[in-house]
């Protein structure tokens, strides 16, 4: 606590002039009553201060003294507009994010095509769901959508930030574009996906006002519960005049509701909307568009995580990593006519193969020759050289109906090299020309870099991952192995995610699932968490429940990360919060009662000045805990990839027996503060 | 030093105690059903059920209302009557219409707060019929229910073959509870009564006796000596976490526990089925380490309060300061106890959620009187028989939720995931106890008209919050010093009896059916588990904040503050 509490936020956080002024109106108009009754805590808090003050002014105008009720009031005062500054910031933050993503677009004007083919220009505003625009090279897209046409490079720094530009193509799992974003080059036809103001952004902008914010399923419990302890202390303050009349004690009723207020989870009631509003600024912050809060939250409920192989677990594309010859053929024979076969083979496994070979010292120059590119009837490419040798590359059934065609031995060894490469995870792809087959070359999928570390991380925290592949069986079995996933389906077919997700589900598991694809749509939708690819097609976008912007599959932990941040900085503050009154107790009751029943005066451990002081330092401490919590309230606690049982432990020690001993010593501190201005 | 050789006598037969209710209660085939099978069926015949027949938690909570409406009628009719119906040789007369209303809550709650004297307010065939099948049956009750809340934590006997979201069979209400009196709760008072009968406990259908006390300076010409058929009374009055005992000085009075041996006996029945409960419930959920947790919280809360107790006792009385140099406090007890064993019982008997007592709690020190109302405000050390481990599962319900929320995960026990509906049903317990108790409380200090004290300020409120917080928790002992045969205290007694057993009935098994309809999580490395030493702790912490922070100012004016007032006066 000490470092996260102290620390001021983090300098993205920090607010601008405007954003702070707007924060601050706010704390004062959401003194409206139809505002204030949405939290039950912070409205008795309310209730409170409004009849503290009539008493402060009966007194006033009675002739009697007042200080003491109005310092008690204005302090309550205080504490609601604490509570609706906070509120108020994290509303202003995430506005100011929102904002800054949505006035790309802002005064956009589209070429809307019409249906005889022609174009006309109308307002971006103008748009609706259905219609198609086209977009030229150096122009902005309007709105979200999705490539019906064309094959352009696209600048989306303007939403991700990534400056380096992404191809979007029509008719590929790549379609995806976002309104705000600049064709670089090429032409494109974009189907409009959403009318306006119904965007992705719009939906996650409402997620972050308060007023059109829905309180998600946790929150309601711990509202509940929040409204529960009030009311506990509520009977317990208003049945103390009768219990303390009496042993003879008159208790004041300015003093009671300071009781009340001291003792009611304020702290947690008056962040509570802070913090629920900070978890959507933190995926907004990390390029995440979820499409409610629910679906936050939920990600840090998640058991199993599926994620396609292919450009999250791997690159993607195949690397030559090795060649190794069959039969009596040389390294170096092998090595060149692969470099041969490949010189002119523009596919990234192709130029990795010439990569490798230069890399082992071939030294062999371009020959002319004939090009074979690969085909689906031949299944091979490879080269004719002048001089009529042939080279050809291929996998390894394709090879061996090759050879048999040219009537040449297939060398005994080469089925176990084919094998154990494809063991290791790796694609064997057989090299032969027309006399004989020369050797194998290995392809391997490249595990991306950090991807293990993260799984492990997942791991710690009680996720399973679940890496999904077409390849075969021993192929992914391999890439499992060096990723560091907890299980892997082979072969699958789109509707095998969906059944392995339905079926995880009746085991009781939360399952998140990442996909792009058209085809990944019923999976995405039927699976608790459906992450889409921004650079997805619209349908995988409509199926998912958050969208990110980045396309970076394993952003999913950092989801993850937020939902478990958002619960346990719930959870770790309504500890705080009730160990608080502890102290606040041993500060209040025997200063209450000091007059009537000095004997109670020993319940007084903190020695505090005078029971003025005392009441008048709880107070201020119950006030002042809020604005000091909000830094964390909008980070969020700190989570660490550790277990449930590791992190309740720890969460119990700092904020749990931090909350029982800090107030104990911020009340003396306050009360030796305060103690020269007030009498004894 | 007996009662700790009677404490470890009790967890020793507690363990297989447990583990055959469980066998009982989960309907298993034993050898024992050749006895017991045939009677069981006549029951069932007789009643008209089937017992094969599967209930969701609202038919069992319906059940449960109905047979206690049933009893209710039978047993205050009974009262009410008692003077024209047979075996009434000292020609009792009939109850007052509210005494008979508060008796009949009372008996019906397992709660035995008695605004009578037994002996000379109850004929023999009331004590033998309404009084004694109460106490049998109402301890039953609170165990059905348990074991209905354990069977829907699990997800309810029928979870392998529902879907998320149907309702949940809990068990069958009735054959839960013909099981439960038959197998475990008879044959066992049958054994401590004849035992008890051996040494000395009346059982006898004949009068009251008579005779000429030898000291003539006492100021009585004739003593009467009521006798009757005591010993089973006192049987199932101990075993069954009842209290209630046939006279009014319950076992302070010689006839109820005559030998050291017979003290030994009922102080080891005490704690006996409520710790069976425990071991039950472990053996129930298949988790051994449930049960260890359970043995962890209550034990440390018992020798917490115990310690305070004993502590405080062996102080001298402030009253006879001066008179007795340093004797402990010896006001008000059983000579043949002395303080160290009254004060023992004491917190036994408010833990255990017994109530019978045998010594004033009334003239106990400031210490042990904090010690006793918490044990009765936490209500769930030991507790009653089935409602003390419901008051443990309310407590743990609780703590997951704010364990569970600090863990990141939504909270979940045994995989079943604490929603807002359970947190709602969780909340209205937790808000009813403080309204009920502080504000009948603050209501009757108010009109001393109707309160009837003998005891002004700090020690006259602790009489008034004692009365009721007993009521709540079903305990039924008695501060003593209240006027309390009176009108109001019968009704307003009445109310809260109802008020603490019902909803801590119903509520959990709402909670249990709700849980019992989700999709079970399998543990992993991310969800909470409850049979661990942090959350142990985490239990200990929620039941000290919650069940003592709503009561701190009240037990400030009551024993702290008569505590501190009372040491202030020795300094000076």
């Amino acid at each position: 606590m000490t470092s996260s509490i102290a620390s001021p936020a983090s300098p993205r956080g920090t607010l601008d002039r405007a954003a702070l002024r707007e924060a601050l109106i706010g704390s004062v108009t959401k003194l409206s009553p139809r505002t204030a009754a949405r939290n039950p805590v912070m409205f008795t808090v309310a209730v409170g201060t409004v009849v503290s003050a009539a008493f402060t002014l009966r007194a006033a105008f009675t002739g009697l003294p007042f200080g003491y009720a109005l310092a008690v009031t204005l302090i309550l005062l205080l504490t609601v507009l604490f509570a609706n500054f906070a509120e108020a910031v994290a509303e202003a933050r995430g506005r100011g994010q929102a904002q800054s993503l949505r006035s790309t677009r802002a005064e956009l004007s589209a070429r809307r095509v019409r249906a005889d083919g022609g174009e006309e220009v109308v307002a971006a505003t103008a748009l609706r769901r259905g219609d198609r625009v086209r977009v030229y090279a150096g122009e902005a897209i309007p709105a979200d959508g999705d490539v019906v046409e064309g094959v352009a490079s696209i600048n989306e720094a303007a939403v991700t930030g990534e400056s380096a530009p992404v191809l979007r193509e029509a008719g590929t799992d790549r379609s995806g574009v976002i309104g705000g974003t600049w064709v670089l080059s090429d032409v494109i036809v974009v189907e409009v996906a959403t009318d306006p103001g119904d965007s992705f952004l719009d939906r996650m902008i409402a997620l972050v006002e308060g007023a059109s914010r829905q309180k998600t399923p946790n929150e309601m419990a711990l509202t509940v519960l929040l409204a529960a302890l009030t009311i506990v202390f509520l009977a317990v303050v208003a049945t103390l005049p009768g219990q303390a009349a009496f042993v003879g004690a008159h208790a004041d009723t300015v003093l009671l509701i300071a009781l009340l207020v001291c003792l009611i989870p304020t702290t947690i009631g008056g962040l509570l909307p802070a913090i629920g509003i900070a978890g959507m600024n933190r995926a907004l912050k990390a390029n995440i568009i979820a499409k409610s809060g629910k679906a936050v939250e939920v990600a840090g409920d998640i058991d199993v995580l599926l994620l396609d192989k292919t450009g999250t677990i791997t690159h993607g594309d195949r690397r030559a990593t090795l060649f190794i010859p069959v039969g009596d053929v040389r390294d170096a024979d092998l090595r060149d006519a692969a470099l041969l076969a490949s010189l002119a083979d523009p596919t990234p496994e192709g130029k990795s193969i010439v990569q490798l070979a230069r890399e082992r010292g071939s030294v062999i120059e371009e020959k002319s020759g004939e090009f074979v590119p690969f085909t689906a009837q031949t299944r091979m490419s490879g080269v004719n050289l002048v001089g009529g040798r042939q080279l050809r590359k291929g996998a390894s059934d394709t090879m061996r109906s090759w050879a048999s065609d040219h009537a040449m031995a297939v060398p005994a060894d080469l089925s176990t090299v084919v094998e154990r490469i494809a063991r290791a995870g790796g694609t064997p792809l057989v090299v032969a020309d027309e006399r004989r087959v020369l050797g194998v070359v290995a392809l391997s999928d490249v595990v991306k870099h950090g991807v293990r570390e993260r799984f492990a991380q997942l791991r710690a925290m009680g996720v399973r991952t679940v890496m999904i592949t077409g390849d075969n069986p021993l192929t992914a079995a391999a890439i499992a192995a060096e990723a560091g996933v907890d299980d892997f389906m082979a072969e699958a077919r789109p509707e095998d995610k969906l059944r392995r997700i339905r079926d995880e589900q009746t085991g009781g598991r939360m399952v998140a699932m990442v996909g792009d694809g058209t085809n990944d749509a019923p999976a995405l939708a039927q699976a608790d968490i459906g992450l889409a690819m921004n650079s997805g097609t619209q349908a995988a976008r409509e199926a998912g429940n958050m969208v990110d912007l980045d396309s970076d599959p394993t952003k999913l932990l950092a989801v993850v990360e937020i939902g478990k941040q958002l619960l346990i900085t719930r959870g770790a503050l309504t500890t705080f919060s009730l160990a608080n009154d502890v102290a606040k107790y041993f500060a209040i009751i025997p200063a209450i009662f000091a007059g009537s029943l000095p004997a109670l005066g020993a319940l007084n451990v903190m020695h505090l000045h005078s029971p003025v002081s005392a009441v008048l330092s709880a107070l201020v401490f119950n006030a002042l805990i809020i604005p000091a919590l909000i830094p964390l309230a909008l980070r969020g606690v700190r989570v660490r990839p550790m277990s449930a049982e590791a992190l309740l432990r720890r969460n119990l020690l700092i904020y749990g027996a931090g909350g029982v001993l800090l107030p104990f010593v911020a009340i003396k501190a306050i009360d030796l503060l305060l103690s020269p201005f007030v009498g004894g | 030093m007996s009662i700790f050789l009677a404490f470890g006598l009790a967890v020793l037969l507690a363990w297989p105690l447990g583990r055959y209710m469980a066998v009982v209660m989960q309907g298993r085939a034993s050898r024992l059903d050749v006895v017991f099978g045939p009677v069981e069926r006549l029951i069932y015949r007789a009643l008209r059920v089937n017992p094969e027949q599967g209930m969701d938690w609202r038919a069992y909570a319906l059940a449960f209302l109905g047979s206690n409406v049933a009893l209710f009628v039978i047993a205050c009719t009974v009262f009410l009557t008692q003077a024209w119906l047979p075996l009434n040789p000292d020609g009792i007369p009939n109850m007052s219409w509210h005494t008979a209303l508060h008796t009949t809550m009372s008996f019906l709650t397992n709660t035995d707060q008695q605004h009578y004297s037994g002996q000379t307010q109850l004929s023999y065939f009331s004590q033998m019929t309404a009084i004694v099948t109460l106490q049998v049956l109402s301890p039953v009750m609170g165990l059905a229910a348990l074991v209905a809340v354990l069977r829907g934590m699990l997800g309810g006997r029928n979870a392998a073959t529902s879907r998320e979201g149907e309702p949940r069979d809990l068990g069958n209400y009735w054959a839960d509870m013909t099981r439960a009196t038959l197998r475990v709760v008879l044959p066992m008072c049958l054994l401590l009564s004849l035992a008890l009968t051996w040494q000395g406990v009346p059982a006898t259908f004949s009068g009251a006796h008579q005779g000429t006390p030898l000291d003539a300076s006492a100021g009585m010409a004739k003593q009467v000596i009521p006798v009757g058929p005591v010993s089973p009374m006192v049987a199932i009055k101990q075993l069954g976490t009842n209290g209630g005992g046939w006279y009014g000085p319950n076992s302070a009075v010689p006839l109820e526990n005559p030998t050291p041996l017979s003290n030994f006996m009922e102080v080891v029945s005490i704690p006996l089925i409520p710790m069976a409960c425990i071991f039950m419930a472990g053996a129930f959920v298949g988790r051994r380490r449930f049960t260890m947790l359970i043995f962890a919280v209550m034990g440390t809360l018992c020798v917490a309060l115990t310690t305070l107790a004993v502590t405080s006792e062996q102080q001298p009385n402030a009253a006879a300061r001066g008179l007795i140099a340093d004797a402990p406090n010896m006001e008000g007890k059983e000579q043949r106890f002395g303080a160290v064993d009254s004060a023992l019982w004491a917190a036994m008997t408010t833990q255990v959620n017994n109530g019978s007592v045998d010594a004033m709690h009334d003239s106990m020190n400031p210490g042990a009187g904090l010690s006793t109302m918490s044990a009765m405000l936490i209500n769930m050390i030991w507790g009653g028989i089935g409602c003390g481990m419901l008051g443990f599962l309310i407590y743990m319900w609780i703590t997951a939720f704010v364990c569970g929320l600090m863990t990141g995960r939504t909270p979940e026990v045994f995989g079943r995931k604490l929603e807002t509906r359970e947190i709602k049903l969780l909340s209205a317990l937790l808000v009813l106890q403080p309204i009920a108790l502080l504000g009948l409380t603050a209501f009757t200090l108010s009109v001393p008209s109707i309160t009837g004290n003998s005891n002004p300020a700090f020690h006259g409120l602790s009489q008034v919050f004692y009365e009721y917080t007993s009521a709540y928790a079903n305990n039924g002992s008695g501060f003593a010093g209240l006027a309390s045969g009176t009108a109001w205290w019968d009704m307003s007694c009445f109310v809260v009896l109802a008020l603490g057993r019902f909803p801590a009935v119903l509520i959990p098994l709402a909670v249990a059916g709700s849980l019992a309809a989700k999709r079970a999580a399998p543990a992993g490395n991310g969800t909470l588990r409850v049979e661990t030493p942090t959350f142990g702790f985490a239990m200990l912490a929620v039941i000290v904040l919650f069940a003592l922070l709503s009561f701190m100012p009240v037990l400030v004016l009551g024993p702290i503050g008569e505590w501190l007032s009372l040491s202030a006066h020795s300094i000076r």
